[in-house]
């Protein structure tokens, strides 16, 4: 198979079992939370707690008081490596007419050197969260075969794109072909590795703040 | 019945929900919770990481209620929870989480750790594995009526004390009354002042009130060790007392943990709503204050803190009322420097002062507190709690600290203005 017949799969079948694999299992495990269902609570609530779901959604973005003295790495390395990775996915021009191709939707993106720039930010807090996540005697104690493994499946598809943009590797079909399967693997492992909170964390936020909310209490 | 692994497995499919699968999914593994947690800031064990606590529970739902985990478990490449697993885990779930709630608030993810210990706990004293403290305390409060095993007479003797000392017949069994007036086992043995102080404070405002015969101790030993039918058997004897003579509002005293078992835990226990109000003594005091029912005298100028109990603070909402009140009766009151809602525990609460097992480790832990009281020197500690107060008095011996502990309702009661 060469190099543009993996590419070719890659951006079509593959992409295809993927993205279908990725509904898929992300349908399932929101199954899998729901249908275990909630018991309504009977307290009386106060009367200060409508939309605390809703709010705690976002305001858990922020740091509480004293935390981001204590685990400095976590959160700037955390927030570093989100809102690189956001940047360069959904505003890197090239990435904004693939799913135009697909979809027909598509958004202004960013100038390439920016999006290069969020990339490299990106990969340098990956690093400096792994270096967190081996050296801090909690993160450590905590981290298991999977969270490595996250960590590497997140990596791949920044590092292989960032090499397939600047030309770095001689075969350029070759690289982007592995970026693309990079990030199809991505897709297949979100929904039944701790990558799922991309989606659950919306869920996990929501009942904290409904749970604190009704008690008065602003989480 | 008695407790066997299988009950145990059996509630812990019982307790998970959808709140608590969510939770399990999003968790990271980023080690946050345990900044938040006082068992691990003031020992370094990463054992003491609150998510690490809940290990048997989440690999239950893991295997139970997840497609993969269920293959797992079936092709033998994930092994169930073992008894002695749990056995393993019950210093974790019991000594080193007090219930406070803080990696709740703290988690990133949004996960109510402290919800899932509380659920956990089911299963943990099913399956036998509760410390021996807490299961002597919970088996004295359903058979004697208080986990200390205060019976009434003993309250009847301070009821006689406190009308010699203040002049006013303390009302029992008074039916149609706007307050049901609870105490804590503590109050009875160690505070004998605080049921003075609630009455002058009612009689004062032209409140009725009334003590129950059959429902006088507002703690709840059953949310403490986690078995929610001991739990419904305590606060269903506060509800059915409420119900027989009609008062308007049951008054949680100052415990942490009573107040969570009646006011929050209370109708879900009962499966039902309550047709009267549940209030913590400070939400009583601060209502009076703002109907002017409650006129203060005088202040004590003192350099005081305030120490918030969990349960009242960040797992009750009541953190306000206190401020308020210290503001008008304490000039010299300062806050610590992590307070309210991100206040540091004692570190004996959620049943963790009644479980002997933990003490050492209670002792280690309230270094937290301790660094707190010294960072702002003073001299003088309120609160409104008599379980956090009478660890702390005990913390403060311990390590030779020179600090007042003093309960709010009775520093209120101190400067009613009696003219």
């Amino acid at each position: 198979m060469s190099a543009l017949e993996l590419l070719t799969w890659a951006r079509g079948d593959g992409l295809a079992i993927a993205l279908a694999i990725c509904a898929f299992g992300i349908l399932l495990r929101l199954f899998e939370i729901f249908s275990l269902g909630r018991k309504a609570d009977l307290s009386r609530p106060r009367e200060t707690s409508p939309g605390s779901g809703w709010r705690t959604i976002f305001s858990r973005s922020l740091p509480p008081p004293g935390l981001l003295k204590r685990s400095p790495v976590t959160y700037i390395g955390g927030y570093v490596f989100h809102i690189g990775f956001a940047l360069t996915l959904f505003f890197f021009v090239p990435h904004i007419e693939l799913v135009r191709g697909l979809t027909g939707l598509s958004w202004p993106g960013l100038p390439m050197q920016v999006v290069d720039i969020a990339a490299v930010a990106a990969i340098l807090a990956l690093f400096a969260v792994l270096a967190s996540r081996l050296t801090n005697p909690v993160k450590r104690y905590l981290s298991g075969f999977q969270d490595y493994l996250a960590w590497l499946l997140t990596l791949l598809p920044l590092l292989t794109g960032y090499l397939a943009f600047h030309h770095v590797v001689a075969d350029y079909t070759l690289m982007l072909a592995l970026h693309v399967l990079s990030v199809e693997l991505l897709l297949v492992a979100l929904p039944f590795t701790k990558l799922f909170h991309t989606v659950s964390v919306f869920v996990s936020r929501w009942y904290n703040g409904d749970i604190f909310g009704r008690k008065g209490v602003a989480s | 019945m008695s407790a066997t692994y299988e009950r145990g497995m059996n509630a812990f499919k019982e307790v998970l929900d959808a709140p608590i699968a969510s939770f399990f999914s999003s968790c990271v593994h980023c080690g946050l919770c345990a900044e938040a947690c006082l068992f691990y800031t003031e020992t370094g064990d990463p054992q003491y990481t609150p998510i690490h606590k809940l290990e048997p529970l989440r690999r239950a739902w893991q295997q139970e209620y997840t497609l993969l985990g269920k293959l797992a478990r079936l092709t033998g490449l994930a092994k169930p929870v073992t008894d002695a697993e749990l056995a393993e885990w019950s210093p974790l779930v019991y000594d080193s989480c007090t219930l406070c709630g803080r990696c709740s608030v703290v988690c990133p993810v949004g996960n109510d750790i402290t919800y899932m210990v509380r659920k956990m706990r089911e299963g943990m004293s099913a399956a036998g594995h509760a410390p021996e403290g807490l299961v002597m305390a919970t088996t004295r409060a359903i058979q004697s009526g208080s986990p200390a095993g205060v019976k009434w007479v003993t309250v009847q003797a301070q009821i006689k004390h406190v009308e010699a000392e203040f002049g006013f017949k303390v009302p029992v069994n008074l039916e149609n009354a706007d307050y049901l007036v609870l105490m804590s086992s503590w109050e009875i043995l160690n505070y004998p002042e605080y049921l003075g102080a609630v009455g002058r404070i009612l009689n004062k405002a032209g409140a009725t009130w009334t003590l129950a015969e059959d429902a006088y101790e507002a703690t709840n030993s059953g949310i403490q060790i986690g078995a929610s039918d001991l739990a419904r058997e305590l606060v269903g004897r506060i509800v059915n007392a409420a119900e027989r003579l009609k008062v308007k509002c049951v008054i949680s005293p100052e415990c942490g943990h009573a107040y969570t078992a009646i006011r929050w835990e209370g109708p879900n226990l009962m499966g039902r709503p309550f047709g009267f109000e549940v209030k913590h003594i400070l939400e009583v005091l601060d209502d009076l204050r703002r109907e002017g029912r409650l006129k203060l005298k005088g202040t004590l100028d003192t350099p005081l803190t305030y120490h918030d109990p969990c349960q009242i603070s960040r797992r009750g909402g009541v953190y306000e009322q206190p401020r308020t009140l210290l503001n008008q009766l304490a000039p010299q009151f300062k806050e610590m420097s992590d307070s309210g809602v991100m206040n540091w525990c004692c570190g004996g609460g959620g049943g963790v002062s009644a479980n002997e097992r933990a003490e050492p480790l209670r002792m280690t832990v309230f270094k937290k507190k301790k660094a707190q009281i010294e960072e702002l020197g003073v001299k003088t500690m309120v609160t409104a709690c008599a379980n956090c107060r009478v660890v702390m008095e005990e913390a403060l011996e311990h390590y030779h600290m020179d600090v007042e502990m003093l309960g709010l309702t009775e520093l209120v009661a101190e400067h009613l203005d009696e003219s």
